[in-house]
């Protein structure tokens, strides 16, 4: 028995004519890492945009939880509970690295906005301590001062990853989490995931490094050209004739 | 910084209370020890604090903030034609007032960001000018300026006692609001407005504004609603603008419609940068810097030019006078304009950032000197 | 009818001097990417370029009056009328369009100095950044101009030959009132010359085609290897003489004073977003329609209606405008948002 947390239902999205997304529909079950891959322009990205509302699908419905997603602001689509890590760290470069979690971490506890400037962040203790928690589970805790600006690519990646995993998402999106990073830095990521992975929560990762795809992952679905090809376990996406020809096929062009 | 105990926020008010009341004793050595001068520093601080709040944290850079210092001014001063000379009805009306124009300019400017941002609130400092200059006439005087009648109705004090023959003052429950106990008057609301900005800096609040200012876009995706964070910034530093307008008129009971420039607003601007934008205690250092340079450049004239330059041989004294001229009492906003470059050239994060990094660079040599002896 | 045309022609000689200015400041937006606070200080130097060579021209000698014969008096006659008699007097007169000469060396130099000495470099700063200091530029050009000129406003007139009005209505065949003045109308004809000319450089030639494509995506043009940023530096001049002349014809309309830079750049920036930031076609309209819009909101009828509108009418059109249409009339995707 496993019950879905996402449904993707006839999802299209067309560019100036040319089809992004052809009709993908698939289903996300709770406490599973789903990894999308694809060739490049296959229309990965596209996909999660349309789930946080980034984009605008053309036709069909993004089910999270039995609620539709799709024309709702970004803010509200986080605050159900759907936290993303974007391919290009986003974080606050300006800000040391403990606020840089507290943010989001307030975000959840205190909701999409609250005005209250009488209140001192000292006394927000109970997020601070989730937060230095949150860094250290990352290997961060002893920078807790530093600005996020100042780090590696990595770092500020792995970072992110921590901004998300504060606010206890029931679904994270992380879309090429080691994307131009180096082996021993993906690796590192590839740790992390794994211990995420242990919390239960529910991921759907996008991902070109196959190593990282089969390490973590507990079902794959494969997109191209827009369309979903398959969807398995590792074993059967490793040896579904579909795929391989999908993805040489992708690299001849 | 960021987890002061509240008893680091108390020392930090009493310090600053202290620094504010006992102006007129350190600022006499330096020759900055009169009213005027003293209520200037108070009432453009509060102006500043407040442009600080919405710039200094959000990032978004307004024009439009000499509206409210107008609207503020002409408010105040319509509560001493219409009610009463005390000030306390006449600053509530003129915060109050300043924040539902604030909420009215802000909530259409802030449906763009960046550069748009900037122009739409050009837009709306240019209208109101418009507006108060010749347009809304009855209520502004135009031209002239709005200023106490002895016609003035006051109903309020008409109350208790009837109208004398000249013009009456401002006051406070009797005390006068001119000269020192103006400064002080002003002094107290420099301290409150501190305190609420001293507030907002360590707060969750705050925090999420200077969030907005480094990525908007993962603050969307974080789940918060931008906009009426950038919403309450906008009116916060409003009612501040209000505020110092208000001030305005009550140390010198008239508004006029020269205020709302949207060049006005460029000063403001100035302030807070040259102090540091963004940190808690530059803009009122910039106000400090900028006023004093103010008072001084501008009563500079040929005469004490050459008194100045007594020193030198006569064709020395005259060509330093000529070259010195274009830069003093007139030429003041010339000056103004270099300083400003200046600083946005060479030191955009401000004075307090420069001293950040001159100890920075300080004690960084002064550990590499350690790390050799060690090593020795 | 009479009225109507009156009203299209007076806003079209201001449309045409928010054009010339929009028209640069979207120019230099568009390839530099620079918000430029100090363009109005160009158009104002521009107009100081023609008080300038009127005042060169009328330098004069103190001379013995001959027409006064009770006493020695004196009067100051300029050198040229000295030297050329009436030939001098009349090129006195001509000054304003003469200083045309001067000033397109002088506002080429004043713009190509500004870019190489200041703007080039804040090309990576942020626009508040460039904003701020290109405000605190123009202050201090307009101090200056201060200093020199005088805080009062500077009276130029226009050639005697065309201080008349136009006899536009007899010309249509319609009502002897419809009179418009001669330097309105070279005004309008010029400022058409001036952008025609701007539009056939960057359509013809090779250089206005990579501006135009610098314009349309800046890391393309700069990937081809063409040195972007000397063509930059031309076109910051090229938007430096455009404002200058828009100034310099301008003078006999409204005596120049020290801060008609500022007033402009206001109107100038609304016209760039009205028409869309970085379209230059988008600039041209909306410079007119605004021109024309204000004109007609001045008219008795509406200012009967509307106490004042004419004073607010374009920052509400902005207004209206930057919040429907966020791109403007003519604006591209992509251009400035974030």
């Amino acid at each position: 028995m496993s019950e879905t947390v996402l449904k993707i239902h006839n999802v299209n999205k067309t560019f100036h004519g040319l089809k992004a997304l052809n009709n993908v529909n698939l289903e996300i079950e709770k406490g599973k890492v789903h990894a999308i891959i694809g060739p490049n322009g296959a229309g990965k990205s596209t996909l999660l945009n349309v789930i946080i509302g980034l984009l605008e699908s053309d036709t069909g419905e993004v089910l999270f939880n039995g609620e539709n997603v799709l024309g709702k602001e970004p803010h509200e689509i986080n605050q159900m509970g759907l936290a993303r890590v974007f391919q290009t760290p986003e974080i606050f470069p300006e800000l040391s690295l403990l606020e840089n979690v507290m943010v989001p971490a307030l975000a959840k506890h205190e909701g999409s906005f609250k005005f209250k400037f009488l209140r001192s962040l000292a006394s927000e203790k109970s997020i601070k301590e989730d937060a230095i928690s949150v860094l250290s589970s990352i290997g961060m805790s002893d920078k807790l001062h530093n600005l996020a600006g100042s780090m590696s690519r990595g770092d500020k990646r792995r970072l992110e990853l921590a901004m998300c995993l504060v606010q206890h998402p029931k679904l994270l999106l992380l879309d090429e989490p080691t994307a131009g990073m180096a082996r021993h830095d993906t690796n590192k990521t590839i740790d992390l995931l794994k211990k995420i992975k242990e919390g239960g929560m529910t991921k759907i990762i996008i991902e070109h490094d196959m190593h990282v795809v089969f390490s973590v992952a507990d079902k794959i679905s494969v997109l191209a050209r827009g369309a979903i090809i398959a969807t398995g376990t590792p074993e059967e996406i490793k040896g579904n004739p579909i795929v391989q020809e999908a993805y040489l096929g992708g690299s001849h062009e | 910084m960021l987890f002061e105990k509240k008893q680091n926020e108390l020392t930090t008010m009493l310090i600053f209370s202290a620094i504010v009341l006992s102006m007129p004793i350190w600022l006499d050595p330096i020759g900055a020890n009169y009213p005027d001068l003293l209520q200037k520093f108070a009432i453009f601080g509060i102006f500043a604090i407040g442009y600080n709040i919405l710039f200094g944290l959000t990032g978004y850079l307004s024009f439009g903030h000499a509206i409210f210092i107008g609207v503020g001014s002409y408010t105040a001063v319509w509560s001493f034609k219409l009610l009463t000379m005390n000030v306390i009805p006449a600053l509530a009306l003129s915060v109050l007032l300043s924040g539902v124009v604030a909420v009215m300019v802000g909530y259409v400017s802030l449906r763009r960001s960046g550069i748009y941002f900037s122009i739409l609130t050009l837009a709306f400092a240019q209208m109101f000018y418009n507006l108060a200059y010749s347009v809304l006439t009855p209520i502004t005087n135009g031209e002239t300026g709005l200023q106490l009648t002895t016609k003035d109705p006051r109903v309020i004090d008409r109350m208790f006692e009837a109208a004398g023959d000249g013009l009456p003052s401002t006051e406070l429950f009797g005390i006068s609001m001119s000269g020192y106990s103006g400064f002080y008057f002003c002094a107290v609301m420099l301290i409150v407005a501190f305190f609420l900005s001293l507030k907002v800096f360590n707060s969750p609040f705050g925090l999420k504004l200077k969030a907005i200012k480094s990525n908007q876009h993962r603050m969307k995706y974080t789940g918060y609603n931008t906009r009426p964070y950038l919403l309450s910034a906008f009116v916060i530093s409003g009612m501040f603008a209000g505020l110092a307008g208000g001030l305005m008129a009550v140390t010198d009971p008239l508004a006029g419609a020269e205020r709302m420039q949207w060049t006005a607003s460029g000063e403001v601007v100035l302030m807070t940068i040259l102090g540091g934008v963004g940190t808690l205690y530059g803009p009122l250092l910039g106000v400090a810097i900028i006023k004093y340079l103010e008072n001084i450049f501008s009563s500079i004239n040929e005469a004490v030019l050459y008194t100045l330059f007594d020193f030198l041989p006569v064709w020395l004294q005259d060509s330093m006078v000529v070259i010195v001229m274009p830069f003093v009492g007139e030429g003041w906003h010339l000056t103004l304009g270099l300083i400003f470059m200046t600083v946005v050239i060479f030191l955009p994060g401000g004075i307090i950032e420069g001293f950040q990094k001159m100890k920075d660079r300080f004690s960084k040599t002064n550990e590499q000197e350690k790390l050799k002896q060690g090593g020795e | 009818m009479d009225a109507v045309l009156i009203q299209l022609l007076n806003g079209l000689d201001k449309g045409a001097a928010y054009a010339l200015i929009a028209l640069g400041l979207t120019l230099v937006f568009g390839t530099l990417g620079v918000v430029n606070f100090a363009h109005g200080a160009l158009f104002m130097l521009g107009a100081f370029c023609a008080v300038t060579f009127q005042k060169i021209l009328t330098l004069s000698v103190k001379v013995v009056d001959p027409s006064i014969t009770f006493f020695v008096a004196y009067k100051e006659q300029p050198y040229l009328e000295i030297w050329f008699g009436e030939l001098g007097l009349s090129i006195i007169d001509y000054a304003v369009p003469l200083s045309i000469f001067m000033a397109i060396p002088v506002m080429l130099m004043i713009g190509l100095a500004m870019e190489r000495g200041l703007i080039r470099h804040f090309y990576k700063r942020t626009h508040a950044e460039q904003i701020l200091v290109t405000f605190g530029l123009a202050i201090v050009i307009q101090e200056i101009v201060r200093h020199f000129f005088g805080a009062n406003p500077i009276p130029t007139p226009a050639p005697d030959i065309v201080s008349s009005s136009a006899q536009i209505g007899t010309w249509l065949g319609l009502s002897e009132n419809l009179v418009y003045p001669w330097w309105r109308l070279i005004y309008l004809v010029f400022s058409g010359v001036v952008i025609a000319s701007v539009f056939a450089f960057l359509q013809l030639t090779t250089f206005g085609m990579i501006v135009r494509a610098g314009m349309f995506d800046r890391q393309m043009v700069a990937f081809l290897g063409i040195n972007v940023q000397r063509k930059f530096t031309i076109v910051f001049g090229i938007a430096a003489v455009v404002a200058g002349l828009a100034g310099v014809m301008y003078v006999p309309v409204l005596p120049p004073d020290y801060h008609m830079g500022m007033d402009f750049l206001v109107l100038s920036f609304v016209v760039v977003v009205v028409g869309g930031m970085g379209s230059l076609g988008g600039a041209v309209a909306a410079g007119f329609l605004l021109g024309i819009l204000q004109s007609f909101a001045s008219m008795t009828v509406i200012s009967e209606l509307f106490k004042g509108i004419d004073q607010i009418i374009i920052y509400l059109v902005a207004v209206i405008i930057l919040l429907t249409r966020p791109r403007g009339l003519m604006g591209r995707k992509g251009v400035m948002e974030d």
